[in-house]
C-alpha cells in the first residue's frame, strides 16, 4: 500500500523500541515483523504471540433500538447474542456488496460493540449513521481505545479466566478496565483485548514480561497475514470488497436469510437462488516453486477462469497456498487449475477450508 | 546495517564483487532486512545475457516478490543453486553464502557507474 499513513497506535513507541519494522496499513503505522513473520508465525501456532489490533475501528451501538435496527443492517442475525457473545458478520451495502466484515458483541441489553477493519471504518460509520432510526446511538471510540490480540495454544497459562469461545467479559486487571474477548484470527485459541490507550503500554508490557517463559511474541500484521490466510479467513481489500457478497465469498454461513429485512436481502437471495458467477476458493501449489500472490491469473485448459486474492508461502505447510475467485462451474474441491506466475503457469489444486490443520 | 567497504552497490540494493572479468551479485543486508524472510528465489539461466538493469532474478518472501537487477552489461556464467534448497541464506549471510549470481561483464568501465559503500550508505540513510 502507497497510502500517507499518520495515524499511530498508543503502542507505536513499544514497537519501534522492540526494533519493529512498521509500514503504512488502513491509514496507519503498524508493525509487518519485529524479527521475523516466520518466527511470529510459528510463535502463534506453538505458543503464543501478540499483536497490536489498535489500528482497528471500534464503536458503540447503544439504545432501546440498536438491538432490532443492527438486525436490519447487519447479515447475521443479532436477536440471537446473549449479553457477553459476540459473532462474525457483515456490513452490505444497497447491492448486498461487502462493506466490511466485522465482530458485533453484545454487551448489555441496549449495549453494542462493533470491532471493524481500520481500513473501512470512516465509511462504516457514515453508512451506519446514515441509516440510524429509533433510539440509537452511534459512536466510535477509536480513538481513546486500542487492543491486542494475543494468541496460541499457551493463552490458558498466561491467562486465567477465559471467557467462553465468541464472549467478551469486562475485567480488571492490575487496575486497568479491560475487554477479553474469546475471539481472533489466527485459529489458535486466544482473546482479543480492548482498553484504553492511556493502559495500552501497561498492559503490553505486562503481557510480554508474563509471557516470555511461555515464549511469547511479539507479532507483526506479517504473520498476521499468514496465519489468517493458512485458515481462510478472508482479509477485506483483498478477498472481499464492495464488488463481492457474502455468498461468493463462500461466507453465507455468517448471512441469516430468515430474517424478515437487512441491506442487501433481496439481492443474497437471488444470489443464493441462481447460484454466484465466481466463489472465493482456497487453493494448494501443486509443486514447490514461486508462492502465488493477488492479482495473479487462474487457468484451465488454457481458459482464464479467475484472478487470486490472497497468496503467499505458508509458514505451517512450508509451501504455496492462497484464494481465488473462480467461474464457479469449476469452483469444487480437487479441481486442477493453474496458477500464471511471470508468464509461467504452474499447478494447483482447489482445496477444502482450511489450508492448514492441527 | 552492514555495507561492506570493499563492495559496489546499486541504487536498487545489489551489491557487486569484482572477479577479475566477471562479478557476483547479491542483495545488500539492507535489502534482506526490508524483504524480510525470503522464501523462494528464481536464479537467471546460464548463459543469459542482460543489459544493465535489466530484470534477471526474482527474490520472494513471505509479502512480495521482488526483481534483481543485472547491475551492468553481461553474461550469466554461474547461479547460486544453494539458494533453491535454501532461500533463507540471504537473510542470514546477505554478502556470503546468500550471493545470487556471476554475470561476466561486457566492459569493466561500466563499474564506474556504480556506487561505493559511502554513496550506498548515504542512499539507505545509514
Amino acid at each position: 500500500m502507497t497510502e500517507s499513513a499518520t495515524k499511530k497506535t498508543a503502542l507505536y513507541d513499544e514497537h519501534v523500541n522492540l526494533g519493529a519494522k512498521m509500514v503504512p496499513f488502513g491509514g496507519w503505522l503498524m508493525p509487518v515483523q519485529y524479527t521475523s513473520i516466520m518466527e511470529e508465525h510459528q510463535a502463534v501456532r506453538k505458543n503464543v504471540g501478540m499483536f497490536d489490533i489498535s489500528h482497528m475501528g471500534q464503536f458503540i451501538v447503544e439504545g432501546k433500538d440498536a438491538r432490532a435496527w443492527l438486525n436490519t443492517m447487519l447479515t447475521n442475525n443479532v436477536e440471537k447474542l446473549d449479553v457477553g457473545q459476540g459473532q462474525y458478520t457483515f456490513l452490505l451495502n444497497d447491492k448486498a456488496g461487502i462493506i466490511d466484515d466485522l465482530i458485533a458483541y453484545r454487551i448489555d441489553g441496549t449495549r453494542f460493540l462493533l470491532v471493524v477493519n481500520a481500513s473501512r471504518a470512516d465509511e462504516d460509520l457514515a453508512w451506519l449513521k446514515k441509516h440510524a432510526r429509533g433510539d440509537v446511538k452511534i459512536e466510535s471510540r477509536s480513538a481513546n481505545f486500542g487492543g491486542v490480540a494475543i494468541q496460541g495454544p499457551r493463552i490458558g497459562e498466561l491467562l486465567v479466566n477465559l471467557p467462553e469461545r465468541n464472549h467478551i467479559v469486562d475485567l480488571e486487571i492490575d487496575g486497568m478496565p479491560i475487554s477479553m474477548a474469546r475471539t481472533g484470527y489466527t485459529g489458535e485459541d486466544g482473546v482479543e483485548v480492548f482498553f484504553q490507550n492511556s493502559d495500552a503500554s501497561k498492559f503490553w508490557n505486562k503481557v510480554l514480561e508474563k509471557g516470555k517463559e511461555l515464549g511469547l511474541k511479539p507479532c507483526g500484521l506479517g504473520s498476521r497475514d499468514t496465519l489468517r490466510l493458512e485458515m481462510c479467513y478472508p482479509l477485506n481489500g483483498s478477498d472481499l470488497s464492495p464488488e463481492r457478497n457474502p455468498i461468493e465469498a463462500g461466507l453465507g454461513f455468517f448471512v441469516d436469510l430468515t430474517k424478515p429485512q437487512f441491506i442487501g436481502r433481496e439481492i443474497l437471495l437471488k444470489t443464493k437462488e441462481s447460484g454466484p458467477r465466481e466463489r472465493l476458493v482456497p487453493f494448494k501449489m501443486k509443486d514447490k516453486g514461486p508462492p502465488p500472490r493477488p492479482h495473479y491469473s487462474v487457468f484451465q485448459n488454457s481458459e482464464r477462469i479467475g484472478e487470486v486474492t490472497s497468496g503467499t508461502l505458508s509458514p505451517s505447510l512450508n509451501w504455496g497456498v492462497g484464494m481465488a475467485y473462480v467461474s464457479t462451474p469449476q469452483a469444487k474441491i480437487g479441481t486442477q487449475i493453474e496458477i500464471e506466475i511471470r508468464g509461467q503457469k504452474f499447478p494447483a489444486t482447489i482445496e477444502k477450508k482450511p489450508l492448514y490443520k492441527k | 546495517m552492514n555495507v561492506p567497504d570493499d563492495l559496489l552497490y546499486t541504487e536498487s540494493h545489489e551489491w557487486i564483487k569484482r572477479e577479475g572479468d566477471k562479478i557476483r551479485v547479491g542483495i545488500t543486508d539492507h535489502a534482506q532486512a526490508e524483504l524480510t524472510d525470503v522464501v523462494f528465489v528464481e536464479l537467471p539461466k546460464i548463459d543469459r545475457q542482460a543489459n544493465a538493469k535489466e530484470a534477471i532474478a526474482v527474490v520472494e518472501s513471505v509479502k512480495a516478490a521482488s526483481d534483481i537487477y543485472a547491475p551492468v552489461k553481461g553474461t550469466v556464467v554461474e547461479a547460486n543453486k544453494a539458494l533453491e534448497a535454501d532461500p533463507g541464506l540471504i537473510n542470514r549471510e546477505p554478502f556470503g553464502q546468500g550471493w545470487l549470481f556471476v554475470l561476466k561483464i561486457d566492459n569493466p568501465d561500466d563499474l564506474k557507474n556504480l556506487k561505493d559503500a559511502a554513496a550506498y550508505k548515504k542512499q539507505i540513510g545509514g
